[in-house]
């Protein structure tokens, strides 16, 4: 009973420290912050989750399969903001093609908050796959085993 | 879109963009035929590249439309072309190979994930050869030494060893990419640029600790990666226990490209104004070529494990190469330009063989090749006649490669040299005639565990590796084609370089 104090506070926790990673998300190409710090924030509340009401409750609420389709996701979403920069006529990640008419450059700025998303993500689901396989890990092999 | 001047992205979009939609395929045949249709269209992108430079000279292409010397430029020229050529033409040869060879060597829920780390690999080696600039060298370097890591891992359902292997080999390895990027942090510190060519023009007359440094860093660094002799140590366990198709396409392309980033920094950025150039070339790479044919190729004559030996032959051949280049002239470097490119076709050839016999054998103990020809006839003659080129013998690409390099030692002046070579190639005699006479002329197994039913490897995998035995003859006798584009690369390389053309 007596880690209810903790299990209120990971409740009260939990959003706040969301928000916060989309904050550095997203004020990224402002201030200091991006996709990387963003997703170890971000996976920062759900590992908290997991130390306090045990992993087989976070699977529940993000399994490991979902994981695999996020981090697919951010990747594709960094190649992908590449690959349309080249359709439109630039190069690969030029990214004022975006917005072509723009005098100060504002595709830059749409584009680099497009990678950053797909980096959020890849690293936010990336860091919960390496905790949950290595809090997750089966015993130890067995000396017979080798 | 300009289909033709985005080629340069192509070749590295294409696989990195297919390998993470691998994950989410079902299990089973699709991730392997999606890995296999990328390969082949990367191949016909790097192919297209080699075309357009052999036709119309350097591309540079800007990444994100930054100029050069501020943002990432891919700069490919001959020589990263052809190597590119090779990687992906290795590529597209052993994924539609992997399938039934890899099939029953890992766990088959990770099947999804090993076509997926096949892809990433392919990219990092592709990223590796085509850009020019020195940090994204390191990544890309990175990327592919991570995916074959894992690669090697997966090994592990055949023999727990592979564990042991991958962890050794992430250890040496990881060690050489901190030698690579400390070196890079110093020339950075002393030129102030990432861009190789720009790298080049600004440590022009730089004689400091800092350069020298960096120089000692980079070739040890890349020293590790590439298996130079004495730090070849991680390489004989992670080609033996990594899965067979896995061996053949790192066998066939890490440890070239490898080299080719060896070449790049020597030639294209220190040059030979820079001091130490000419004692790297006396003091380190020549002897330690010599000395790694000969000590390699004779521990390869007492291995039991034949992937294991045609993993030291692999470092003996890496000596071929560094002798090569060790002469400093067009004729060497152009020589290990040709054999980087046929030494990839003979082992690649050799371990596709290799991964029939692993296949139907479940074995690579030399045992298991006790009197193949009875029982695998189209297997071993692939062996045998990969064999023959990896001795050197005429109408092979190893005859080629050979020549190259008897000619570039007495050109050189370095007469005995030329002597060295081909007592070493009857090293390699040894070695492969030991397996060439199992197979042949001993009676199969009668009883115990090599027993073999009389059936040949799957037409999936007959078909890729004769496609390299073939490609083994076809440039041995044709051998205008790598020859000229070796000694044009090797021109252009040595200009750049400030040597005699």
């Amino acid at each position: 009973m007596s880690r209810i104090v903790i299990k209120v506070a990971t409740k009260i926790l939990f959003a706040p420290i969301i928000l916060y990673a989309l904050y550095v998300q997203f004020h990224g190409d402002y201030g200091p912050g991006g996709g990387f710090q963003a997703g170890v924030t971000f996976a920062v509340a759900f590992i908290l989750h997991a130390f306090c009401y045990g992993l087989e409750e976070t699977r529940k609420v993000l399994p490991q399969r979902a994981l695999f389709v996020l981090m697919m996701l951010g990747v594709l979403f960094f190649a992908g903001t590449g690959v349309a920069t080249m359709l439109l006529g630039g190069n690969l990640l030029g990214y004022d093609v975006i917005v072509p008419e723009s005098t100060h450059h504002a595709g830059q700025h749409y584009g680099i908050l497009l990678v950053e998303f797909g980096v959020g993500l890849t690293v936010s689901s990336t860091m919960l796959t390496i905790f949950y396989s290595f809090t997750g890990r089966e015993p130890d092999i067995d000396q017979e085993d080798w | 879109m300009n289909l033709i001047a985005q080629l340069p992205a192509l070749a590295i979009i294409t696989p990195l963009i297919c390998a993470p939609i691998t994950i989410v395929l079902p299990r089973g045949r699709a991730p392997w035929v999606w890995a296999t249709i990328v390969s082949w269209l990367t191949f016909a992108v790097c192919i297209l590249l080699l075309r357009e430079v052999a036709a119309g000279g350097e591309i540079s292409y800007h990444l994100g439309d930054w100029p050069p010397p501020l943002g990432i430029e891919y700069r490919i020229d001959l020589a990263n072309a052809l190597v590119l050529v090779l990687v992906s033409g290795i590529a597209a040869v052993v994924f539609p190979a992997a399938y039934r060879s890899v099939k029953p060597e890992i766990d088959p829920r990770q099947s999804t994930f090993f076509y997926c780390a096949m892809l990433i690999c392919l990219t990092g080696l592709i990223g590796v050869t085509i850009t020019g600039d020195a940090f994204n060298i390191f990544v890309f370097l990175e990327i592919s030494s991570l995916s074959t890591y894992a690669l090697v891992a997966m090994g592990a359902r055949r023999d727990r060893r592979a564990l042991t292997a991958a962890f050794n080999y992430l250890v040496m390895g990881t060690i050489g990419a901190t030698f690579f990027v400390i070196g890079i942090g110093l020339l950075y510190q002393a030129t102030g640029t990432l861009n190789l060519a720009d790298m080049k023009q600004l440590l022009a007359g730089q004689t400091s600790r800092v350069v020298d440094a960096g120089f000692a860093f980079i070739v040890v660094g890349i020293g590790l990666k590439l298996a130079i002799f004495p730090l070849h140590l991680w390489l004989p366990n992670a080609y033996t226990y990594a899965p067979t198709a896995v061996s053949a396409f790192i066998a066939a392309t890490a440890t070239k490209v490898a080299v080719y980033v060896l070449i790049r920094f020597l030639f294209t950025v220190f040059g030979f104004d820079f001091s130490f150039m000419g004692a790297a070339f006396t003091w380190v790479f020549l002897p330690l070529g010599i000395v790694g044919m000969f000590i390699a190729s004779l521990v390869a004559v007492f291995q039991d494990d034949v992937k294991r030996m045609l993993a030291y032959s692999s470092v003996a051949q890496i000596g071929y190469m560094l002798l090569g280049l060790s002469f400093a002239t067009v004729e060497g470097l152009a020589a290990a330009l040709v054999h980087v490119f046929n030494h990839a076709l003979m082992k690649g050839a050799l371990f596709m063989a290799v991964a029939c016999v692993v296949l139907r054998a479940g074995s690579h103990s030399i045992q298991a090749f006790a009197g193949l020809s009875q029982r695998m006839p189209i297997t071993t003659w692939a062996f045998v006649l990969s064999g023959l080129s990896l001795i050197g013998v005429p109408l092979t690409v190893g005859f080629i490669s050979k020549w190259y390099l008897l000619e570039a030692a007495f050109a050189a002046g370095h007469g005995y040299a030329s002597f060295l070579i081909v007592a070493s190639s009857l090293i390699a005699v040894v070695y492969v005639g030991r397996v060439a006479e199992l197979m042949l002329l001993r009676p199969p197994a009668q009883e115990g565990p090599y027993v073999l039913p009389k059936r040949d490897a799957p037409l999936s995998m007959l078909i890729p590796m004769w496609v390299l035995v073939a490609a083994n003859i076809y440039f041995g006798i044709r051998a205008d084609f790598t020859g000229d584009i070796a000694r044009r690369a090797a021109e252009a390389l040595m200009l750049a370089a400030g040597g005699a053309p």
